[in-house]
């Protein structure tokens, strides 16, 4: 399973995106690859991902993509992260 | 005692004394982001042309940068006008809306210099566990002056909560 972090640059909010996506997997025991994508680039990485997480403004930006989008609002929240990852890897 | 550099001394380096400013009052979030920038040029993090590329960012990209309820993490990518990999801290005086849908005002901007895409990693990692900390956003959005910053980063280094 290939995770999406998509953030404007890739390498501020994106990488707190990952570092979040990897402790919520480890804390639901499930595992995945998690990478970091601009908003520039997430459209063409999406189309081989299984997932992606944003934020909310930024997902509006990407459009319609093939991989469900979960929106995040809080990157320190853990327990945000856990919810909604849970709920969406239930149905992938 | 490792041989690795502690914990304590990498952030300090990383945010020095100058690059911490409390009690600043801005009128609107590109002043805060100004305010931000020219702490960093007064550490010797970046050079001047960064500030206005941090506003740039935010102008292009949006508010996302808002990253949590009270706390915007204020970059541009990496480019010439960067020195030195650094981090700065500010503390306004009265929060300014950024205009992000949940986690307006903003009270707290960090503001990262990257030279690189990967040299950061490390320490943004450490940021982001200090500020999922409750005791270390109220220590930091209350902080009265750099030496409380300076006193927070310290604690959550050695004990990993700011209590």
């Amino acid at each position: 399973m290939k995770i999406l972090a998509v953030c404007g640059m890739g390498l501020g909010s994106g990488l707190l995106l990952r570092m979040q996506v990897e402790k919520a997997l480890q804390r639901i025991g499930k595992q995945a690859d998690v990478e970091v994508a601009d908003i520039g680039v997430a459209r063409a990485m999406a189309q081989t991902a299984d997932l992606i997480v944003t934020t909310r403004e930024l997902a509006e930006r990407l459009g319609d993509v093939k991989p469900r989008v979960i929106t995040i609002s809080n990157f320190v929240d853990l327990e945000e992260m856990i919810r909604k990852l849970k709920e969406a890897l239930q149905d992938l | 005692m490792s041989g690795e550099p502690m914990l304590v001394e990498i952030l300090l380096r990383m945010i020095p004394e100058e690059a911490i400013r409390v009690g600043v009052s801005v009128p609107d979030w590109r002043a805060a982001i100004r305010a931000c920038g020219e702490a960093m040029v007064e550490a010797g993090i970046v050079d001047m042309p960064y500030i206005d590329q941090m506003i740039a960012a935010i102008e292009e990209l949006g508010p996302y940068i808002v990253i949590a309820p009270g706390i915007a993490l204020a970059h541009a990518r990496p480019s010439p006008a960067v020195r030195r990999l650094g981090l700065a801290i500010i503390v306004l005086d009265s929060p300014v809306p950024f205009g992000h849908p949940e986690n307006d005002p903003v009270r707290l901007i960090i503001g990262l210099a990257a030279p690189d895409p990967h040299s950061h990693v490390q320490v943004l990692a450490v940021m982001a566990e200090m500020l999922s900390e409750e005791s270390c956003r109220f220590a930091l959005f209350h902080a009265a002056t750099p030496s409380d910053v300076r006193r927070a980063l310290v604690k959550f280094s050695q004990r990993g909560s700011c209590a």
